[in-house]
């Protein structure tokens, strides 16, 4: 049933994208430079605005549910994020390097869905994909920049990416659903994305003096609904207001 | 942290081909960050298509109390200003 899967992409695509902007938008005020402040939050309207492509085209699918509707009226379990964009913030360097494994598999993902089959995915990738390649762009330069930058920086940094390293292999490995998406022309092999995302992680690491952890178990179930403990307390923040005063407007 | 970080001066080119135009001052360790932070600080609304940055400190100004004979020998000679004849509207900016 392809429509199914499509509108299980749309959903796995939106609820990256939201997760992400509501952990980045924590930051907004408490960056450590009135620049990265602005940056991070810039980074996170940026995912909000793909978040409601994304979860719109879901919603259509769904038979006329809106952004919103998704976005704050599911439960966990209904959620399809990833698990690393749900872990916490930590300090700088943990959100850096979980910024920057996400973004290393999001550019070529939405490249390869730029030929999607479904010409709306398409649409929606090729309008975000701007976007992304400079949030990577940035992301992988600090990454460079603090790896590589004092003895302190360096170790915050190895410690984010052992930390992290093996919540990145549950955007790389297929499932039943990315395999049917594929063979349908609806989005990519995820093997492709697999193989760009290695090559950018590991030359980005070498410059950054970093190295990437070996036989790192992978963690995952995002993509199914099996969330960790930290994705209810993004959850409780999001939607607090839409639950306890339904349909508020302002 | 950011009191390290050199300030830079931030020109952005608008989009109607006129000339850059001094935006503001931020923070950056290098020039290459100082144009990054640039486009997410000043071009969120589109509101550029090149973006200069020059480190504050290796700008050259001339000082207010020297206004006096800097400035007002120009004062009222109005000359000098070339308003005396309509400027063709082809022309474009001046």
């Amino acid at each position: 049933m392809p429509n199914a899967d499509s509108r299980e992409l749309a959903l796995r695509m939106g609820d990256n994208c939201l997760i992400l902007a509501q952990r980045l938008g924590a930051w907004c005020g408490h960056a450590p430079a009135l620049e990265e402040d602005i940056a991070l939050a810039n980074t996170a309207l940026d995912l909000i605005g793909q978040t409601r492509l994304w979860l719109g085209l879901a919603g259509e699918m769904e038979g006329g549910k809106s952004a919103d509707d998704l976005a704050f009226q599911r439960d966990a379990r209904a959620f399809r994020n990833c698990l690393l964009v749900e872990q916490p913030n930590g300090d700088y360097a943990h959100t850096l390097v979980r910024q920057f494994l996400f973004d290393a598999w999001h550019a070529p993902m939405l490249t390869g869905l730029m030929k999607s089959a479904d010409p709306r995915v398409a649409e929606i990738a090729a309008k975000s994909i701007k976007e992304v390649d400079y949030h990577l762009e940035r992301s992988t330069d600090l990454v460079i920049r603090l790896g590589d930058g004092s003895e302190e920086s360096h170790a915050r940094m190895q410690s984010a990416l052992d930390d992290f390293y093996p919540f990145a292999g549950e955007l790389l490995t297929p499932d039943a659903v990315d395999e049917a998406l594929a063979e349908a022309g609806l989005a990519l092999d995820l093997q492709s994305v697999r193989s760009a995302w290695r090559s950018h992680v590991a030359a980005t690491l070498q410059e950054a003096t970093l190295t990437a952890p070996v036989d790192a178990p992978v963690r995952k179930g995002g993509k199914q609904g099996l969330h960790s403990e930290a994705l209810g307390y993004v959850l409780a923040e999001l939607q607090w207001m839409q639950r306890a005063y339904p349909g508020a407007e302002w | 942290m950011s009191n390290e970080w050199p300030l830079w001066e931030v020109f952005i080119r608008g989009q109607h081909g006129l000339s850059h135009r001094h935006v503001g001052s931020l923070h950056a360790p290098d020039a290459e960050m100082a144009i990054k932070n640039a486009r997410d600080v000043y071009t969120r609304r589109n509101e550029g298509v090149s973006i200069w940055v020059v480190k504050a400190s290796d700008i050259a100004a001339s000082s207010p109390e020297e206004k006096g004979p800097l400035f007002e020998p120009s004062n009222s000679k109005v000359y000098r200003h070339p308003t005396f004849y309509d400027i063709p509207d082809e022309v474009g900016h001046m």
